[in-house]
């Protein structure tokens, strides 16, 4: 015990910090791809599809992500499929954020107008192009500030990887902490780290949010 | 060599989930009912003519919405230590849980706050009801009621982030369950018992709440409709 926070301590939290980042872009690619194809899936033509999505998102958002955390990590090692901390962080957080995503991202779908469907359908563009050409473009515009601003959950959901031994942010300031115990500085300074990556993500996510309010192509229905 | 799980090994402990899930359920309780009345008055502070009251609650709620819930647990609970106060971890996830969802809280009723027509706001005053009669009647009310979709999943999320509390050995659900895994070493099988639980919690909280919300408000207005 003893000593005082010194140059290798915050080097250390800056390795972790780095991983945060790591595991966030991670969480974000893997649950952007899958959570486009849920949001495909909830407003697919085929009922039974539409069906087996809206139940795997209400699955994951009935489960707390620390829960299908444990599970990925210690559920599967008890069942003989041992995965390392980055590994069922990263499957666990990418099972996760595509439910929320694909959610997101299915209210975005449908919030293009009707008419837009209508006019697709009635220049007889096939249900590939019509979605392609003209409804996700503008789903796309609609989706961006809720996107951005999912980014902070994801950011500050990392912190659970903390919890399977991955050595993240908050993992490195509870190795710190082990040494020096001072608990309340470190996870100060763990905290406003957080806050540095979070808020300037936050404060573009609002700029967007009111930049679409105001925009020339008012996308809410006339 | 195949995968033999045993359900009944673990389910034979149901009385210690029980007790996790009663537990969690009350924590999410309090934590609601007083996160509810702290971010309401969070909210109201933002619209303070008080330039520092309105600052002090914008700190309050960017803090908190742009850290993590897991660091503000830590930071409770060993900030009280710090400063020599002993709480048992139930009242420091409370009290964690509580700063957290005031801030999520606040922002909700704003957006409901700001949805409220001024000229409603001005007939009011015009018919000389007291500040106190406007923030009931005019402001809050019909707010609550735009917002009140938007206020309950936030609730049931709420619930659902209490598994973190899990971390200060408060012995919510996901803390039972880390128990019992570590001696049945079932952990797959206690993982998914509680996975199902907290579904299960989650659908009933939806439940109650559209309950109440049809007992409270039966106009069903939305954000945005004209009153």
């Amino acid at each position: 015990m003893g000593g005082h926070l010194n140059i290798n301590h915050l080097l250390f939290l800056g390795h972790g910090a780095l991983w945060t980042i790591g595991l966030s872009l991670i969480a974000l690619g893997g649950g952007g791809v899958a959570g486009f194809v849920i949001a495909l899936a909830r407003v697919s033509s085929l009922k039974s599809v539409r069906l087996l999505s809206a139940i795997y998102v209400q699955l994951i958002q009935g489960t707390p992500l620390l829960v299908i955390l444990f599970l990925g990590y210690f559920g599967l090692a008890a069942v003989g499929f041992q995965l390392s901390p980055l590994a069922a962080a990263g499957a666990s957080l990418t099972l996760y954020v595509a439910a929320y995503l694909g959610e997101i991202w299915r209210g975005c779908i449908e919030s293009v107008p009707k008419p837009q469907w209508e006019a697709a359908e009635g220049l007889a563009l096939s249900r590939t192009q019509r979605m392609m050409k003209v409804i996700l473009p503008q789903a796309i515009r609609i989706a961006t500030p809720p996107t951005v601003g999912f980014m902070v959950q994801i950011i500050k959901n990392t912190s659970l990887a903390s919890v399977v031994g991955f050595v993240e942010l908050m993992r490195s300031g509870q190795i710190v902490n082990n040494s020096l115990f001072e608990p309340f500085a470190i996870y100060a300074i763990i905290a406003v780290v957080y806050f540095a990556m979070c808020y300037p993500i936050s404060l573009y996510s609002q700029r967007l949010e009111r930049r679409m309010g105001r925009g020339k192509f008012n996308l809410a229905p006339a | 060599m195949g995968i033999e799980l045993d359900f009944p090994a673990v389910l034979e402990r149901w009385p210690s989930f029980l007790d996790g899930a009663i537990l969690t359920l009350e924590l999410a309780f309090f934590a609601t009912v007083l996160g509810a009345a702290l971010g309401t008055l969070a909210a109201v502070g933002r619209r303070s003519h008080s330039s520092l009251i309105a600052r002090a609650c914008k700190v309050y709620v960017e803090a908190i919405r742009n850290t993590p819930l897991l660091v503000q647990i830590f930071l409770v609970y060993f900030g009280l230590a710090s400063i020599g106060l002993k709480f048992s971890a139930f009242t420091v996830a409370v009290a964690a849980l509580t700063i957290n969802v005031g801030a999520y809280t606040a922002e909700i009723m704003r957006a409901g706050f700001d949805a409220i027509p001024g000229g409603q706001l001005e007939a009011a005053e015009g018919l000389a009801l007291s500040r106190l009669q406007i923030y009931w009647h005019i402001i809050l009310l019909p707010a609550v009621e735009r917002v009140y979709p938007a206020l309950t999943s936030q609730f049931v999320l709420l619930m659902l982030a209490s598994s973190v509390c899990s971390q200060i050995s408060a012995e919510e659900l996901t803390a039972v369950a880390n128990y019992i895994q570590s001696d049945t070493y079932r952990a797959f099988e206690t993982y998914i018992i509680i996975a199902v639980l907290y579904i299960f919690l989650s659908l009933v909280m939806r439940a109650g709440f559209w309950g109440l919300g049809f007992v409270l408000f039966p106009r069903r207005r939305r954000l945005g409709t004209p009153l």
